[in-house]
């Protein structure tokens, strides 16, 4: 399965990947409406620790602690997607607390949001990937 | 091969997938036997459904054809009496025998209530433990409702948390001097004290009921509590009757092997009936937690299947909201203690041997599962940049070479 990777040494830690990804979510057809005076909630998130910067969503695991956690059964596997039941989930933080990614944040309505690589909003390319300026997000599939 | 689990929550769940992740012929078939009607659901959901946020068909754990998907048959009302391991047959409540090859013991626990002078003379009193409870309580609450609430503990303060805003008053009392005494230290109990009787409810704490007279409750301190509705969430008890009578050890809960075997011939145990090794104390406890009891489960069904899992890295862990105030808890609270505090967010970790060993958040619980990595995991903390990680938890303060033992992260 494809999954999002980010090739460390190009990421300029511009953090476009945030707006584009919190845009991409948001259902709006222009990226003012989008996101000027909200509060941006992105599902990617650019890490910064001294020069080291890198973009980074939710890996969608083999072996996804997630979902053994969730205590609603909203969170599962879709074709491989780790994905959430927004009807399903309650808002209770477990997933949180459990990701050592910590790839999962609460959302504007209280349920819990994440990367599900786009694939109920775009053309089949998760946004921050057809949008990174240098090519460091990618989508594809590694062992 | 024929399975049979009795009980039928998260560790049945997980019994269920552990064993099809490993043996997906349908002709090895799976009954799950469960006292309780209802199709597996989430029980920590009870208080969300008081509070309105989600309602039964919600609250399934899994979609309507799990069971037909994984080739279960469920037996949903009947009660498994015992468990007879030298010919490997269950007796149902209704007289049935069912055998087995391979059993799973996933049969939770129950309220426990201690014996209280006159507590037959109240009328409205309700555990706080099934879906059944939940819709009793909710069809008895009233927005004129005095409700009584013995056990400041998880269950009793997260009824609290649903009822809020559906009865008049709420008052919980408690023979701990601290709420939440299982999760939080001193310090932690009392902020979200101030917290919860900030939003009006009150707490007896150091107290207990000495007799209870209809609509009144006398305390050992001489104060008298009037109440419409009593619920009752003092503590909990392993189910462990059966199991402990075809032979497998049981201490305060069923003892197993990280492979989730009892030590007798074809059966297994997982979820709160259990006792757990916790790492971040080195000890075995019961750790009656819904993660807990589905990864233990997945491992009995691996097992149970013919698979190879170990279950050995359990630790406690705890997300829990409390009208508005979000508590995040894991590992064992001992060593040295180090705090930070921002307008929004406490924390509180405990370091010990060079490891985090625990800690406690109350507020945003932004990452968190970083800390709970570095438990779980036990990551030498001078081998990450603890100092940032502990203001904000994020994955390059870990270093390259612990996010390597991460599933491919860069
Ligand atoms: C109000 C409340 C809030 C909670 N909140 C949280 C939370 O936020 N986070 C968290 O991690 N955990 C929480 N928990 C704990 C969590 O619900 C349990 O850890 C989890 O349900 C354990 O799953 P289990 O499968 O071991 O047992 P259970 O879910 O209890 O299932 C056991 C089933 O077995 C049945 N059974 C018992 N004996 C027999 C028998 N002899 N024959 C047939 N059937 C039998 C029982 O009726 C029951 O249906 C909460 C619990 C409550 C009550």
């Amino acid at each position: 399965m494809k999954r999002i990777f980010i090739n460390k040494q190009w990421c300029l830690g511009c953090h476009l990947c945030e707006f584009n990804c919190a845009f991409a979510n948001s259902g709006k057809t222009s990226m003012v409406t989008a996101l000027k005076d909200k509060q941006v909630r992105p599902r990617v998130r650019v890490e910064e620790h001294g020069k080291d910067t890198f973009a980074f969503s939710c890996r969608h695991c083999k072996d996804p602690i997630c979902i053994k956690s969730c205590i609603s059964g909203a969170l599962h596997k879709d074709n491989g997607i780790v994905r959430i039941d927004y009807d399903k989930c309650v808002g209770c933080c477990t997933c949180i607390t459990v990701c050592p990614y910590g790839a999962i944040a609460r959302g504007d309505d209280g349920v819990m949001r994440k990367c599900e690589l786009c694939v109920d909003n775009m053309d089949g390319t998760p946004y921050c990937v057809s949008n990174c300026p240098n090519g460091a997000i990618v989508f594809e599939e590694r062992d | 091969m024929k399975y049979v689990i009795i009980g039928n929550g998260a560790a049945a769940v997980g019994t269920v997938e552990g064993i099809r992740s490993i043996d997906t012929n349908k002709e090895n078939t799976i009954t799950i036997i469960s006292s309780e009607k209802h199709h597996t659901y989430a029980r920590p959901l009870i208080s969300y459904y008081l509070q309105g946020k989600t309602d039964p068909e919600r609250m399934k754990y899994r979609p309507d054809d799990f069971y037909e998907k994984n080739g279960c048959t469920l037996v949903a009302g009947r009660t498994v009496n015992k468990i007879y391991a030298s010919s490997k047959t269950v007796l149902l409540d209704d007289g049935t025998e069912i055998g087995y090859d391979r059993l799973c013991y996933c049969t939770g626990s129950r309220p426990f209530v201690p014996p209280f002078a006159g507590l037959d003379t109240v009328d409205k009193k309700f555990p706080f433990m099934t879906l059944d409870d939940a819709e009793a309580l909710a069809g008895s609450v009233t927005k004129d409702s005095d409700v009584f609430i013995m056990g400041a503990g998880l269950i009793g303060l997260k009824c609290a948390e649903g009822l809020y805003g559906r009865a008049k008053s709420i008052t919980v009392a408690d023979l701990s001097p601290l709420i939440l005494s299982s999760i939080l230290e001193e310090n932690t109990s009392r902020m979200v004290r101030a917290h919860l009787e900030n939003k009006g409810i009150r707490f007896l704490l150091g107290d207990t009921v000495e007799a209870f007279n209809g609509n009144t409750a006398k305390m050992k301190s001489g104060i008298e509590v009037k109440y419409d509705i009593l619920v009752l969430a003092v503590g909990v008890r392993p189910n462990t009757a059966v199991i402990a009578e075809c032979g497998a050890k049981v201490n305060r809960g069923v003892q197993t092997d990280n492979k989730m075997f009892t030590g007798v011939d074809g059966i297994y145990a997982a979820g709160d009936c259990t006792e757990t090794f916790d790492i971040s104390c080195g000890q075995s406890r019961i750790l009656a937690l819904m993660p807990n009891a589905y990864m233990q489960g997945e491992c009995a069904g691996v097992n149970m299947a013919g698979g190879s899992k170990d279950f050995e890295n359990a630790v406690p862990m705890n997300a829990i909201g409390l009208i508005g105030l979000e508590i995040s808890t894991a590992g064992s609270y001992c060593g040295t203690v180090c705090e930070k505090k921002d307008d929004d967010c406490y924390r509180r970790f405990y370091c010990e041997n060079g490891l985090l060993k625990g800690y406690i958040i109350l507020g945003d619980p932004c990452r968190t599962g970083i800390y709970t990595f570095l438990i779980r995991n036990r990551i030498p903390l001078d081998s990450v940049d603890f100092e940032s990680l502990m203001a904000d938890p994020c994955l390059s303060a870990l270093g390259d070479d612990n996010c390597k033992c991460l599933e491919s992260v860069v």
